[in-house]
């Protein structure tokens, strides 16, 4: 009885683990990345090769932004590796988001290993015209 | 820099990134092209049967990208267009490689230069060139 405890107490802490906490503790390739504001919002494209869309995390938690993913690569059995610039199999990169940006809004797109992510501005921050009125 | 602190980055991801370019830079001279970021990053392996390149180029039109097989080396060009950028819109980081590139890579010589195949999936290039038949081992049967 207490053994089965045990095994689910097990499961339940690897299933915690195997969430942000642990892959924070994992070493990860930083993608570069470019971000670019317009009056609308804020466009980021971050270069992630080799990562399919099923492995690829995104989340948004408070105003904290974190884009993470994983490579899988087509490896054939065997292979030895006589030269390897990217090195980790992992992505993964953390940015702060400003009040006025509207997180429940990201759009993201996943091409050719370019992440874009469309954030926009809140409307109370969108940039208006105020019409005037001839009297 | 002012600009880039805006977005502050992960200081651990920073600083482990930093002691593997220090530990990359000690390891192995750095070459006349720079050190390894170059565009696209090269992964080269091998199995006994064929030689596998994993060129990492993200964003690409494959058909903008040019893979030639000449005297042994094989040479990935091409080019990666900016992304746009809207009139009145301020770029804040830009870190992205933008422009015409090309890598060479030079290959044993018991490759085949006529099984060569080469196939680009979330913007990795992979081109894999078998060895010569006549260079796999073989068992030799003991009559």
């Amino acid at each position: 009885m207490s053994n089965k405890t045990d095994i689910a107490n097990a499961a339940t802490h690897a299933a915690t683990s195997s969430g942000a906490d642990k892959s924070r503790d994992e070493a990860a390739l930083l993608p570069p990345v470019d971000v670019i504001e317009d009056a609308g919002g804020i466009t980021l494209y971050a270069d992630m090769p080799g990562v399919p869309r099923e492995r690829l995390h995104l989340q948004v938690e408070g105003d904290t932004l974190t884009i993470e993913g994983e490579l899988a690569l087509s490896v054939p059995e065997g292979m030895e590796a006589s030269h390897a610039e990217v090195n980790l199999a992992r992505y993964r990169r953390v940015f702060t988001l400003s009040r006025e940006l509207d997180a429940g809004k990201v759009n993201a797109k996943l091409e050719h290993g370019v992440l874009t992510l469309r954030i926009p501005k809140a409307e109370h921050a969108q940039p208006r015209r105020i019409e005037v009125q001839i009297a | 820099m002012y600009a880039r602190s805006l977005f502050p980055r992960d200081v651990f991801v920073e600083l482990d990134r930093l002691q593997r370019e220090m530990q990359q830079a000690f390891d192995v001279g750095p070459t006349i092209r720079g050190l390894t970021r170059g565009y696209p990053a090269l992964n080269v392996g091998g199995t006994p049967t064929a030689v596998d390149i994993f060129a990492f180029a993200p964003g690409l039109d494959p058909a903008n990208l040019d893979v030639q097989f000449e005297k042994g080396t094989l040479t990935i060009a091409g080019e990666r267009k900016a992304p746009e950028v809207p009139e009145k819109a301020t770029v804040h980081i830009g870190e992205r490689f933008a422009g015409r590139f090309r890598r060479v890579v030079s290959l044993p010589e018991d490759v085949d230069p006529n099984a060569i195949q080469a196939s680009y999936r979330d913007g990795v290039l992979h081109v894999r060139i078998q060895r010569k038949e006549e260079a796999q081992p073989r068992r030799i049967a003991i009559q």
